[in-house]
């Protein structure tokens, strides 16, 4: 029972960034309208503390180009954040004009500029001389990246260690198309290694290189590797063939946008398919099962929809695009038929007490079992902790990695951030940026006072 | 509703609204467009001396993503054959007997050439000549417009030359590229004209385009100074207007003033009547959005006649005029603090910036009842802007710079000293003209600046 497959033409309307781009006049319109605070708010919502006004102010004068120097000066991917920031509870919740007017576009406006430098080609920074110290980074997403480009900008060499064959971390894998398409994230990481900045693709740590060795090698090491893979439902009928996590059937979608979109076409989709989970990764799966060809597509989620981890505005869009939710409903079997998903078998759950971790926890209710019909079921729910911490001996706090206000782990010498320290808080690109800006601040201090001391 | 009908010099009109001599009054399919949309009248493009145009002749100042903040031209006095002007000019006063149809003129520097063109235009049957003493580039270099203006002598010789002649209505339309504007009024008055108009344009050079070095607006490569009119020249126009107006020469002959520059919406046109404009002439804005404005215009106008309680357009005409005072005489104890209603602030900060950096250091940025360094600062509490009344010198930037309506107030005060102005305090006690004598006079009154 296959969806029916559509047309490269329907594909390409269909896998194509959704927020359509400002004009020039638009830009320099909505620029206008900025007022141009002084100590603004915008500013301080930002995790990386982008200096808005100023850069609204040049996109208004006409100078993008200055406006886009002034976001990467705070902020290495400003263009992958904004597409992706929850703007509304960042910089544009904390515009002033959001009282009795409409807050300014910051996020277009910075896109705007961002996707203007990347068409001029050159990133504005000129690395300061060679300081002859080697930081090693590991993993290539915006945590890494952001640290890499920081240090390499103060004259440093960094090599970054990635696991995958392309860098870009989430930005190139787990952001679906429709919000960030895979040239955004790629143009982002060639800006970066402009200023230097060597990446090692295809390289494991542990498997193709151990930590000992970069610990002896280097002057530093930067931990930015976020979180591992889907960790197992533990349920009956998960090796069934239509049993798929959602991160890799995200990262093909992004794939095929730069391999061809034919690719897309070769993806098998079910007419019916459960989704199980309510993150941001859910909400992105099942817009693409969606969008796919699929008839229905059920998103299956343990809690209410208030406990619900995605953000309003990607609960809003779903809604739009036809997907069901079933809240309160736990998936207790996978039921299959000659070896393939037939359906989702499931309890229904009540809300109970507030749990350790500040959520309402559930309880089942009794003979309350259904099953939803499927043909295949995508994992979205979670991800696995790490064992890097363990390779390099680090301190955790329930599998995520403990570092001080400098990011700096319990090993002298060896820095974190990104989403495999956000053990509080949300896990979001901008403040992976910040912890690798934090830390590359950091890693620059103890560089350079051991460059004095020598 | 209030009566908008005008008299000017004997020239009737159901509004005060005229379009002025430009492009938009260069044909009769233009005018009658115009007159259908209810322009209460037009000073046609001004006729005379043979030309030849260029292109382009445009350029445009844009501020802010507005476009034509102001706009400068290159363009000449009408190009079109003169008997076809004429025959048109007839045509349309025929059409419309009950709109002005006044005439701008310009020719060379002859008797004749003046009678003659006076004889021509009233054979049209038009109400009244302008005579244009104003155009700043192309007819200036052969001796005609701003080069007739900019001198008094023959800005009233050459009104006298036509005045002597004509039987209709003479309107002299003066040049605001002069130092003293008074100087041509006085002149024009001495020629006998029956009224003024006035600001001309303005010279000016619009822009350079950055990308290639050339001057907008570019004629092959070239440009040239031009004449800058729009919303941008206003305050001018409103200055030079009141000069004229508040001469005793022209209030003693009771000497009308058109008067233009820059008018765009029925509160500019309001503020020209007010400081002694009788009629108002509008070109940039039609440039912009065509005669269709004309709409607002007069209904804005009548709104805010209506609501005012007046009766009559005519009882505006130079209400302010008196309110106009030499600063010497202004009142140097009246004074007036800033209050930031902080119910409707919304933490922008500008009216902190601008009065920290931009003007005399009196808002605080306070958080908690403490007063914070802004660079500094990093506590939960939003700091609001708090004006220290004491040292506020009332000079308004704050409540300009502020961007809410009403938020901040320029609230009077009163600091307990009588009514002095420079004049009186310098004639009464020259002592005040030496620093030793300010500072005396200063310990005495309790006046403190530091």
């Amino acid at each position: 029972m296959e969806a029916t497959p559509l047309t490269l033409d329907e594909l390409q309307r269909r896998f194509t960034e959704l927020e359509p781009a400002f004009s020039s006049r638009e830009a320099r319109i909505e620029a206008n309208r900025c007022l141009y605070c002084f100590d603004a708010p915008c500013i301080k919502a930002c995790p990386t503390n982008i200096d808005v006004p100023t850069f609204i102010r040049k996109i208004g004068t006409g100078n993008t180009y200055g406006a886009a120097k002034t976001i990467l000066e705070a902020n290495l991917v400003g263009a992958t954040c904004s597409r992706v920031c929850p703007v509304e509870e960042l910089c544009e919740g904390a515009c002033v004009l959001g009282s009795d007017h409409k807050p300014i576009e910051i996020g277009r406006l910075q896109r705007f500029a961002m996707d203007h430098i990347y068409e001029r080609g050159t990133m504005p920074f000129t690395p300061e001389p060679a300081t002859g110290k080697k930081v090693a980074v590991i993993g290539a997403g915006p945590a890494g990246l952001t640290c890499a480009g920081e240090l390499a900008k103060r004259g440093h060499a960094v090599t970054i260690f990635e696991r995958n064959s392309l860098p870009g971390g989430l930005s190139t894998y787990g952001i679906v198309v429709m919000r960030e398409p895979i040239e955004v994230a790629l143009t982002e990481v060639a800006f970066i290694q402009q200023l230097g900045v060597d990446i090692t693709t295809e390289c494991e740590i542990g498997r193709d290189i151990s930590a000992e060795t970069l610990v002896d090698d280097f002057d530093a090491v930067f931990i930015g590797v976020g979180m591992g893979t889907v960790p197992p439902l533990n349920i009956p009928g998960e090796n069934l063939d239509g049993v798929i996590d959602a991160l890799p059937f995200i990262a093909k979608t992004k794939l095929a946008e730069k391999q061809g979109l034919s690719q897309l076409s070769e993806l098998q989709i079910a007419k019916s398919i459960a989704v199980i989970g309510a993150g941001n990764t859910a909400i992105d799966a099942a817009t693409i099962a969606k969008r796919l060809g699929a008839e229905q597509v059920t998103i299956v989620y343990r809690r209410s929809e208030a406990e619900m981890p995605a953000y309003d505005f990607e609960y809003d869009f779903i809604k739009r695009e036809g997907v069901e939710f079933r809240f309160l409903t736990q998936p207790t079997e996978i039921l299959g038929d000659a070896g393939k998903v037939m359906g989702l078998r499931c309890q229904r759950m009540q809300l109970s007490d507030i749990g350790s971790d500040g959520r309402r926890q559930v309880d089942p209710v009794p003979n309350s079992e259904i099953v939803i019909s499927c043909q295949q079921v995508i994992k979205a729910i979670g991800q696995e902790k790490l064992i890097l911490a363990e390779l390099f001996g680090l301190a955790t706090t329930r599998g995520f990695i403990d570092v001080n206000s400098s990011c700096e782990t319990s090993h002298a010498g060896v820095f974190a951030g990104g989403d495999c320290i956000r053990s509080q808080g949300e896990a979001m690109t901008v403040t992976a940026a910040e912890d690798g800006k934090i830390a590359a601040n950091a890693i620059h201090a103890r560089l350079t006072s051991s460059i004095a001391a020598d | 509703m209030a009566d908008l009908s005008i008299n000017f010099a004997g020239v009737s009109s159901p509004n005060p609204f005229w379009l002025a001599s430009a492009p938009p009054t260069n044909s009769a399919y233009q005018i009658n467009k115009a007159f259908e949309q209810g322009w209460g009248g037009a000073v046609w493009k001004t006729i005379g001396s043979p030309v030849l145009n260029v292109s382009s002749r445009y350029g445009a100042l844009n501020y802010g993503g507005h476009k034509l903040v102001a706009i400068n031209n290159v363009e000449l006095i009408s190009d079109r054959p003169l008997d076809v002007n004429l025959r048109e000019i007839a045509e349309v006063k025929r059409n419309w007997p009950d709109r002005a149809v006044v005439v701008s003129a310009m020719v060379g520097s002859s008797e004749a050439e003046w009678h003659d063109i006076v004889k021509r235009i009233e054979d049209t049957g038009a109400d009244a000549i302008e005579l244009n003493y104003g155009c700043p580039h192309g007819m200036s270099e052969r001796g005609m417009g701003s080069a007739v203006g900019q001198v008094p002598e023959y800005c009233s010789m050459i009104t006298e030359w036509v005045t002597s002649v004509a039987s209709i209505p003479i309107i002299v339309k003066l040049t605001p590229n002069i130092t003293d504007i008074t100087q041509p009024a006085q002149a024009a008055l001495t020629g006998n004209a029956d009224a003024l108009s006035l600001i001309n344009t303005i010279n000016s050079i619009v822009g350079v385009d950055l990308d290639n070095f050339e001057i907008s607006p570019n004629i092959g490569g070239k440009g040239s100074h031009g004449g800058y009119a729009g919303p941008a020249v206003k305050p001018i126009a409103l200055n030079m207007l009141s000069e004229v107006a508040n001469l005793a020469e022209m209030q003693a002959k009771n000497i009308p003033i058109s008067g233009m520059g820059g008018v765009q919406t029925w509160q500019d046109a309001a503020e020209f009547l007010l400081l002694g404009a009788t009629s108002i002439q509008v070109c940039t804005a039609v440039m912009h959005y065509g005669f269709r404005i004309i709409d607002d215009l007069c209904d804005g106008l009548h709104t805010w006649l209506d609501d005012k309680g007046i009766s009559s357009v005519n009882e505006v005409i130079g209400a302010s005029l008196h309110r106009i005072s030499s600063f010497g005489d202004l009142d140097m104890n009246s004074h007036v603090v800033a209050r930031i209603n902080p119910e409707t602030c919304i933490n922008c900060n500008l009216c902190y910036i601008a009065c920290d950096e931009g003007a005399h250091q009196c808002i605080d940025l306070v958080a908690d009842g403490v007063k914070i360094d802004p660079k500094t600062y990093s506590g939960d509490i939003t700091p609001q802007p708090i004006v220290r009344e004491d040292d506020c010198v009332g000079c308004n930037l704050c409540s300009l710079v502020c961007p809410v309506d009403d938020c901040i107030s320029m609230v009077p005060v009163t600091r307990n000293r009588p009514h002095n102005t420079w004049n009186e305090l310098s004639s009464e006690r020259p002592e005040v003209l030496e620093w030793d004598g300010m500072a005396r006079y200063r310990d005495e009154t309790g006046i403190d600046i530091h």
